[in-house]
């Protein structure tokens, strides 16, 4: 290889792979709250990936909303992904009281339908609504939605990777101080351990739950507006992402919360990498590959330990 | 010799909860098992049985080396067991709990099974005959239709046994038997386990807690602790022995 | 779900009574034209749909393994009869291997007599097209099923409902980006050659062979499995072997559903095959209750019926779906016909001798 073609595959591994994890990114924050419900409440909340499109079309009606404020600067994109998220919080919130408490004693099946049934009532209910024509956020301010291209030395960046990039980065920071650090995090990760023990200990079992699937559909949402500022809005838009980012889950090992981020980064580094570089059709089944490697080598992730039986 | 093991080991990462094992169990003995919680008794069993994979040593049985083998292969070769806190096919009724381990000797295929011909009616016929006999052995005949879960205890663990027996073994494995029951119970569980030995031509190991029933039926007995065999020997011999009486009988034993 | 021979018998034979005469008014009401074009195709599904409906149970409700790929099953079916019927039928009839349609004087093939021709063109006006189609497409879609199966049935719950819920979609998304096989726009164009009866008679195969299966020691073995793996294995019943078993039949049945689809709506392609047509099944078995036959044609024609009558109301059509679905899990989780509520008739009181009810 000649060193110009070396250094053009340089520079094209580079664009990718930012791109990739500024993708990945929007997977991880889709994937902490897979991953953390599943730790909680061993399930698979199927509907998980409509609430990222419920954000991110809260995110639009809020953007509306706040941009005739005039609020200074590019405060009133701040302010709708924050109601957008803590709308989303509450949806997670209702979801849970009313599809998923009532079958917590049920087998495993009967609530994944119900969370199947959920996922089909907000993407159809959306598409009602909203009708299947794409929205768009518009006008957004120069903060964000400014298309300079940042040339890092040898590579553009475009600002939108790094923007999504930052915000995701920073909320997990903020998720992992939250569940490492406050009592309520603790109480979580009691839950999760084990449920009838926290509940010995005075823990409130059922408002750290609703607490966990408010935390995860928040997150989601913050994905669902981060992606709506710059690409267009559709009803079934939170299908394929939602099943990536449980892929993701997987991939970094399911209830483990870095183990999400982990994942979600590697898919979409991954993806990037294979669409750029081998054919654009492949993205999608990068993603189901990787799940079935990941079953058949090592189910329980990379940051998983195994696990047996106990007779 | 029928079973022998040989410095049989089981590690799970760091913890040693079986460690160079060595039995022998001849055919037709009662042969018994004690220790204090936890001290690996019920893992000896998972590791005859196939059930749980071992770390190094071997087991020779009839004559072969069953070490690798799969826990359905080592039952196809006469090794049947029961479990410490009964795992029976609870919504099933006890007829079929017993009908399926009455699967391994049958032989017609899929495509009987499908279809219904060939030599689905007579062998479902011999299999029905053979559940209601052994059914009987243990009075549960009568019980056939009912839900496995719905039995009272004492019915659950002697279908469990049924249910073990009914796959031809040669040598029964039965964890912790009498868990549950009074002294009477107790007593009749100790001549039923002896009168089984001698009618079915078993041989028998067991694992119990209750020294009466041990000291009263068993005719060679294993004292594991922490994982150890720290004993073997007759009844007399146990109930003497300074290591044994340390590690689980106490001091007032009669 | 064992009951007493005798009783059994007799419960298959009132079944077995009703269904012929179901079809002999099926096929009279479809011979004077009582039924137009939309409630036919929606028959038609409803049968296919047992058959989907029974083959999952088979899997889910029988053995317990939890397969959310069904429909990967379904398109290696649908696909296979596509190619064969528009791209080599033409040669295999004229080679002579199998009869063409096209004679004028269409003869029953192999030397059958003559008599039963009127029947035989009722249930197949395709003729051997359709039977090969059905089978092949089985045969393949078996293949898949024995091929994913071997690995993935190694998983437990959740997990190998994603690892199949992968599978389906990787069959689906490599079906997609095959040209041949019509990438998105698919196979059009296949000849018809199912019709109510062919639909009904391979539907009643499909329930006599499975209700068979359950019945005999390989059904009770995968009873076993999904009971208690652990316990399963240590009277001898290889699990492996029948969770294999129990996969590669109801992916054979399937692919069978499959062709029999293709042929109805005479096109394939790879958005029918999708996860919402697994999730359909699954609902279908759910609903109708787990591990019971009664109960997937329970469900299949509730799903059906719910289906056909929302297609009126195409916006809020999901929604109500949706609704429905969520309801009926949770204040219906066990089905409308279910093992325990069958048992419920039938068990004698169980405990202390003399705690006799005064009914029973």
């Amino acid at each position: 290889m000649t060193l110009s073609g070396l250094q053009s595959f340089g520079i094209q591994f580079g664009q990718y792979l930012i791109y990739g994890l500024s993708i990945g990114a929007i997977y991880a924050l889709i994937a902490l709250g897979y991953t953390m419900v599943y730790g909680i409440v061993k399930l698979i909340n199927f509907a998980h990936g409509d609430v990222y499109m419920a954000g991110a079309y809260l995110g639009f009606f809020f953007i509306n909303f706040y941009r005739n404020m005039n609020l200074p600067g590019a405060w009133y994109w701040f302010a709708a992904l924050a109601s957008a998220m803590a709308a989303s919080a509450l949806l997670g919130i209702v979801i849970e009281r009313v599809a998923y408490k009532p079958l917590r004693m049920a087998p495993r099946i009967t609530a994944l339908i119900s969370a199947i049934g959920v996922s089909l009532f907000l993407e159809y209910g959306m598409m009602f609504w909203q009708t299947a024509q794409q929205k768009y956020y518009g006008d957004l301010p120069p903060l964000i939605k400014d298309t300079t291209y940042f040339p890092f030395n040898i590579f553009m960046v475009q600002k939108q990777h790094i923007i999504v990039f930052v915000v995701a980065v920073v909320l997990m920071i903020g998720l992992y101080a939250i569940v490492q650090y406050t009592r309520a995090g603790k109480a979580m990760r009691a839950v999760s351990h084990d449920r009838e023990a926290a509940l010995l200990m005075g823990i409130n079992v059922n408002t750290i739950i609703s607490a966990t699937f408010a935390l995860g559909s928040a997150l989601a949402a913050a994905a669902g507006v981060l992606f709506g500022s710059f690409y267009p809005l559709k009803p079934l838009l939170g299908f394929m992402p939602g099943i990536k980012a449980f892929v993701a889950a997987v991939l970094g090992g399911i209830g483990i919360i870095p183990g999400a981020m982990l994942g979600g980064l590697i898919l979409g580094v991954a993806e990037s990498l294979v669409s750029g570089f081998l054919s654009s059709t492949l993205r999608d089944v990068v993603a189901f590959a990787i799940l079935i490697i990941i079953l058949l080598v090592r189910p329980t992730g990379i940051l998983g330990k195994p696990s047996g039986e106990k007779v | 010799m029928l079973l022998q093991t040989d410095k049989l080991t089981k590690a799970f990462g760091g913890l040693i909860a079986v460690s160079t094992v060595g039995m022998e169990i001849n055919p037709g003995e009662l042969a018994g098992m004690i220790g204090p919680n936890g001290a690996g008794k019920t893992t000896v069993f998972n590791l005859l049985t196939g059930v749980t994979p071992v770390t190094s040593g071997s087991i020779h049985f009839d004559g072969k080396d069953i070490t690798a083998l799969k826990a359905h292969q080592v039952t196809a070769l006469g090794m049947a067991r029961t479990f410490q806190n009964i795992r029976l096919f609870k919504d099933l009724t006890v007829l079929d709990n017993i009908r399926i381990a009455c699967h391994l000797h049958t032989k017609y295929g899929l495509g009987a099974g499908l279809s219904h011909l060939g030599r689905y009616a007579a062998e479902e016929k011999e299999i029905e005959t053979k559940a209601l006999s052994i059914l009987s052995v243990f009075n549960l005949d009568r019980r056939r239709d009912e839900i496995a879960s719905s039995l009272p205890y004492g019915a659950q663990r002697r279908l469990e046994i049924a249910r073990a027996l009914a796959t031809d073994p040669k040598l029964l494995l039965l964890d912790e038997p009498a868990a549950g029951m009074n002294p009477q119970e107790t007593m009749e569980l100790m001549k039923t386990i002896s009168w089984l030995r001698d009618k079915f031509k078993l041989t028998i190991l067991l694992i119990e807690h209750d020294m009466r029933l041990v000291m009263g039926i068993c005719e060679r007995i294993y004292v594991l602790d922490y994982g150890q065999l720290i004993a073997m020997g007759s009844p007399a011999e146990i109930r003497g022995d300074r290591r044994v009486i340390e590690a689980y009988l106490g001091e007032e034993v009669s | 779900m064992m009951k007493t021979n005798a009783l059994f018998k007799r419960r298959w034979f009132v079944a077995l009574l009703r269904s012929f005469i179901l079809l002999i008014v099926l096929e009279l009401l479809i011979m004077f034209n009582f039924f137009n074009g939309f409630w036919v195709l929606t028959i038609m599904s409803l049968f296919t749909n047992i058959i989907l409906a029974t083959s999952l149970n088979l899997i889910n409700g029988f053995t317990g393994q939890f397969s959310l790929g069904h429909a990967g099953f379904m398109a290696v079916g649908g696909y296979t009869a596509a190619v064969l019927a528009l791209n080599f039928a033409p040669s295999l009839i004229k080679a002579g291997i199998i009869p063409s349609l096209h004679n004028v004087t269409l003869k029953m093939p192999w030397g059958l007599p003559d008599m039963f021709l009127p029947f035989a063109k009722a249930i197949a006006p395709g003729g051997i097209v359709l039977l090969f189609s059905l089978l092949l497409g089985g045969i393949l879609a078996a293949l898949m099923g024995f091929l994913i199966g071997l690995p993935t049935l190694r998983l437990r719950g959740d997990y190998l409902a994603i690892a199949t819920l992968g599978f389906g979609e990787i069959i689906r998304l490599t079906f997609l980006n095959i040209n041949y096989l019509g990438s998105a726009s698919g196979m059009p164009g296949i000849p018809q050659y199912a019709t109510v009866m062919s639909c009904v008679v391979v539907a009643i195969i499909t329930v006599y062979a499975i209700s068979n299966v359950v019945r005999s020691t390989h059904g009770r073995a995968m009873l076993a499995v999904r009971e208690d793996e652990t316990a399963a294995q240590t009277v001898g019943i290889n699990t492996t072997r029948y969770k294999v078993t129990a996969f590669t039949i109801g992916a054979f049945f399937a692919g069978v559903a499959g062709a029999l689809y293709a042929h109805t709506f005479y096109l394939v392609n790879p958005s029918i095959f999708s996860l919402l047509k697994s999730i359909d099944v699954l609902v279908m078995v759910v609903l109708g209750g787990q591990g019971s036959i009664g109960g997937s044609i329970a469900g299949a024609v509730l799903v059906t019926i719910l289906n056909a009558f929302l297609s009126n109301f195409p916006e809020i059509r999901m929604i109500v779906y949706s609704v429905v679905l969520v309801m009926m899990i949770i204040f219906m989780p066990h089905g409308l016909l279910t093992v325990r509520d069958l048992f419920a008739r039938f068990r004698p009181k169980a405990g202390e001798p003399d705690n006799a009810a005064p009914d029973r």
